[in-house]
């Protein structure tokens, strides 16, 4: 592998395995406080999948690097800046309906995604990404089902799931922009070129939506620059809380 | 080999039958279908161990409990080995195992009905619906319902059973 290829993957990889580190700690963040207990627990188990997907992606990204760094120093010691998410990812949680509603936004491509890298040239994307495919197909079908129930459900509940989806939406759309770094894995057979990735997504939503009574927004206007380690200063909240303990005491077991 | 312990990978694999899961300790490792592998490379014992769950918080537990049994055994060097692929499946899991896990109250995976994501054009028959018959652990009947997707662990959904009234889990398939 050329050193610019191992470079992009990297980078690629960050982006993997950053995006299921901060929706993992932002829906880790519900624990205790969920509106009922199978809800509670139900969040709980899905960011610990999403915790244990970041170890893989992380930890491959640790090895393609070759400098030294495994999953816990990538997640504990970079900044904001070196935090490669897209920006949906760290929006708030909001009430209830809108983190089920960002979940949904967010599962719903990542089995695009994980189904279209089973075919990685790169063995070791394509096993990582065939594992994460079983765990993120039970997500997509809690999430779907939740914003058809809440969708559908009680007057307040369909307003509270509009305002959720208008105010996502124009976070959808860094999901499937792509750049340089996207062009090259592409180039290399390692992973779709993201915009592959949307008409299969626009149909499941616009579906999903459908069913849930809920309109799908047409303004055109999308937010990005996660993916390149431009973030909202929502990010910087999520690292204080979820470095803190590594920053204090570097190294520091149980 | 100075009395050192060189057991063939037949009774290394029983030994290992005989190692509880850590949170469900009526079945053993082997029940689960976990162990891969199990090899000597030169002096050192090589057991292959796939993970159910990527976030499975008893992974570092059962590997420990791996090195520990086969130390207590007089095995010297053991080495944990890692294999994500095939990833690991519910089909896995032994007959036994299945038996042990109804009678301890947990309802064992119904093979071939694995989530696969694949929702298009079946949005409208998902919505609050399981079709999933899963049988009470408890008084047998088929009148449960599903109470959430994820249950006491990430391989287990919540169900209740509305003949009895008993709450359960179901190993839900993968
Ligand atoms: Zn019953």
């Amino acid at each position: 592998m050329s050193g610019v290829e191992q470079k992009a993957l990297f980078d690629w990889l960050c982006r993997m395995g950053d995006n299921c580190l901060i929706l993992g700690h932002r829906v880790s963040e519900w624990c205790g406080h969920s509106p009922v207990l199978e809800e509670d627990i139900a969040l709980a188990n899905t960011a610990l999948d999403l915790i244990g997907q970041t170890q893989l992606w992380l930890g491959l990204a640790g090895e393609v690097e070759g400098a030294g760094r495994d999953a816990d120093r990538l997640a504990y010691h970079r900044d904001a800046a070196q935090f490669r998410n897209v920006l949906l990812v760290e929006r708030p949680n909001g009430d209830f309906g809108n983190t089920l509603m960002r979940q949904f936004l967010f599962d719903a491509w990542h089995m695009e995604m994980l189904r279209a890298l089973q075919g990685s040239s790169d063995a070791r994307v394509a096993e990582i990404a065939a594992k994460a495919a079983k765990e993120v197909a039970y997500h997509l079908e809690r999430s779907a089902d939740l914003v058809i129930r809440l969708g559908d459900g009680t007057e307040e509940s369909h307003r509270r799931m509009q305002k959720a989806l208008d105010l996502l939406w124009p976070y959808t759309g860094e999901l499937f922009m792509g750049d340089a770094v996207d062009q090259a894995v592409a180039a290399a057979g390692i992973a779709p070129d993201p915009a592959s990735l949307k008409a299969g997504w626009t149909t499941l939503v616009a579906e999903v939506m459908a069913e849930a009574t809920l309109t799908v927004p047409t303004a055109p206007f999308q937010h990005k620059g996660g993916k390149a380690g431009r973030h909202t200063e929502a990010l910087g909240f999520i690292l204080a809380d979820m470095q803190f303990l590594q920053r204090a005491y570097p190294g520091g077991v149980w | 080999m100075d009395g050192v312990v060189r057991p063939d990978p037949d009774t290394v694999w029983h030994w290992l039958s005989l190692v509880p899961d850590p949170e469900i300790p009526v079945i053993s490792l082997t029940d689960l279908g976990i162990v891969r592998d199990v090899a000597w490379q030169d002096d050192t014992l090589v057991v292959t161990v796939t993970p159910t769950y990527s976030g499975c918080p008893a992974t570092g537990v059962i590997n420990l409990d791996i090195e520990t049994a086969l130390r207590a055994r007089g095995v010297a060097k053991v080495r944990l080995e890692r294999r994500l692929s095939p990833p690991w499946t519910t089909d896995w899991i032994s007959a036994e195992g299945r038996a042990k896990l109804r009678a301890y109250g947990i309802a064992p995976p119904v093979d071939g009905t694995a989530a696969d994501g694949r929702l298009a054009g079946r949005i409208s028959r998902l919505a609050g619906t399981s079709n999933l018959v899963i049988a009470c652990p408890r008084c047998g009947s088929a009148a449960t319902e599903k109470v959430s997707q994820f249950g006491s662990t990430p391989c287990k959904a919540s169900y209740r059973c509305t003949d009895c009234l008993e709450p359960f889990d179901y190993f839900k398939c993968i």
